[in-house]
């Protein structure tokens, strides 16, 4: 499977995205907008509470194509952050009192300065998060990283829609099922996901198909019981996440004529709640090429940070990013919805 | 005239029911809201069990939510086709087991 974008596909374009969720047709015209509901509970302008988590996309390669990925990563895209930009952010990381960074991409541990980075921060005493796909674990090129995550106590945040083969397979491909279980019971081995260690295994879980993830600490259970059963997998947290209307997802979406259904849904449980605990009043999200953002979803579609702050990581300045206004579309609501969603799960 | 008796966009008018009787509507919907709660079954058991029953009384509405709910709640797919076939043994089952009434009729006719 191509990405969008090796596709020239219509979706690969993030104005085309948001023309779609906007406007794409009377039904989809008449949903209320995320921002008028911001302003019925007196939220709008979205202001951050101040940053807390950095997260940085280290770039949109990944050894997967996943049905339903907001990046459109691939093994075809190219975009990788140059170790100039991670410097950049090891300057902003040593002067603020940020605690915790968060990798993601694409597959972070394809990008060649990983390592190097994950080292320089656990010299700087902050906490890492890795976002691992798992599968990437189990190739000969990656295949000591469980090692290298241990040795510097980096917690592991790994993608596991569901417990079962065929619901996970649909979704990421034939095989990954298997690999990603090749990838837990390794982890497992070197301490990670048991109790008193404190080397830390979160999986998340996000709906394979248009509907909403249900009760956080309820699927958490059932997942336990049923990795444990199935292959003796212990974990020690699992995080909810609710598909947002975009890139991929959002053309199954409208592949499977779910659109309409899926917003509306989306729309109906917004939950004031939620809204006033999304993520990105607490993030900041530094694209591959060190432009700033509110969060990786805006990131895909190229909604770059408020022009009144700073816009690239070499001028951080934590100051002007506390004091900015975060931009909103119709997606948010993704964030919204039930007990709301972020990339640390449920946020109610 | 609409040929159909069922369409799926009825479902989310499932609340106007109260509309005609709001009273009994309400009292009903808050009884309903609660039945769904967690309690001594989770959420996902619950949704189960709803599907199974949604497909004896065949009620397209119910197996239209209750697919959806089941989902939601973390249900496999395993989990939700064994909770239809548990449905389909009790239907089954219950027309089978009149059969003793027949079969003590036939002996009761018979020399």
């Amino acid at each position: 499977m191509k990405s969008l974008q090796a596709e020239a596909h219509s979706l690969s374009d993030p104005v085309t995205q948001l023309e779609i969720i906007n406007s794409h047709n009377e039904k989809i015209r008449s949903l209320s907008k995320f921002e008028d509901k911001l302003k019925e509970i007196d939220l709008f302008p979205l202001k951050p509470t101040g940053v807390e988590i950095f997260q940085m996309n280290v770039g949109y390669m990944c050894n997967m194509t996943c049905k339903h990925c907001h990046v459109d990563a691939g093994p075809d895209r190219t975009e990788i952050m140059a170790k100039e930009t991670f410097q950049y952010c090891l300057d902003a990381l040593k002067n603020t009192d940020i605690n915790t960074v968060d990798l993601t991409g694409g597959a972070p541990e394809m990008n060649p300065h990983f390592r190097w980075f994950v080292g320089e921060v656990s010299k700087l005493g902050k906490h890492m998060i890795v976002r691992s796909n798992l599968t990437i674990l189990t190739t000969n090129k990656f295949s000591d990283l469980p090692e290298f995550f241990k040795e510097h106590g980096v917690e592991v945040t790994c993608s596991l829609p569901f417990y079962s083969k065929s619901r996970t397979d649909r979704q990421r491909g034939k095989g990954t099922y298997d690999k990603s279980i090749t990838a837990l019971k390794r982890l497992n081995e070197l301490g990670y996901g048991k109790e008193d260690t404190g080397l830390l295994l979160n999986l998340v879980y996000n709906p394979v198909g248009a509907f909403l993830p249900g009760d956080q600490e309820e699927i958490k259970q059932e997942f336990k019981k049923e990795l444990s059963r199935t292959h003796g997998i212990e974990f020690n947290d699992l995080y909810t996440i609710t598909n947002l209307p975009i890139s991929r997802f959002l053309n199954f979406l409208l592949m499977s004529g779910n659109l309409e259904e899926y917003m509306e849904k989306l729309i109906e449980a917004f939950n004031p709640a939620a809204a006033t605990g999304v993520m990105c009043r607490n993030t900041i999200s530094v694209g591959w090429d060190g432009r700033l953002f509110d969060c990786d979803f805006n990131q895909m579609l190229e909604m770059e940070i408020h022009e009144d702050s700073v816009q690239h990581i070499r001028e951080f300045d934590l100051e002007s990013l506390n004091n900015r206004q975060i931009l909103v579309n119709q997606h948010c609501f993704g964030c919204t919805a039930g007990a709301g969603s972020s990339c640390g799960g449920a946020t109610t | 005239m609409d040929d159909s008796y069922y369409k799926s966009k009825d479902l989310k008018k499932f609340g106007d029911i109260t509309e005609f009787q709001e009273k009994l509507g309400n009292k009903f919907f808050e009884y309903y809201e609660e039945v769904f709660e967690e309690g001594a079954l989770t959420k996902r058991e619950k949704a189960l069990i709803a599907l199974a029953v949604a497909h004896t009384v065949q009620c397209p509405y119910c197996i239209d939510a209750y697919t959806t709910e089941s989902l939601e709640n973390g249900a496999s797919e395993e989990q939700m086709m064994e909770a239809v076939h548990v449905s389909a043994a009790i239907r089954g089952g219950s027309s089978l087991v009149h059969g003793v009434q027949m079969m003590n009729k036939v002996k009761g006719l018979s020399m």
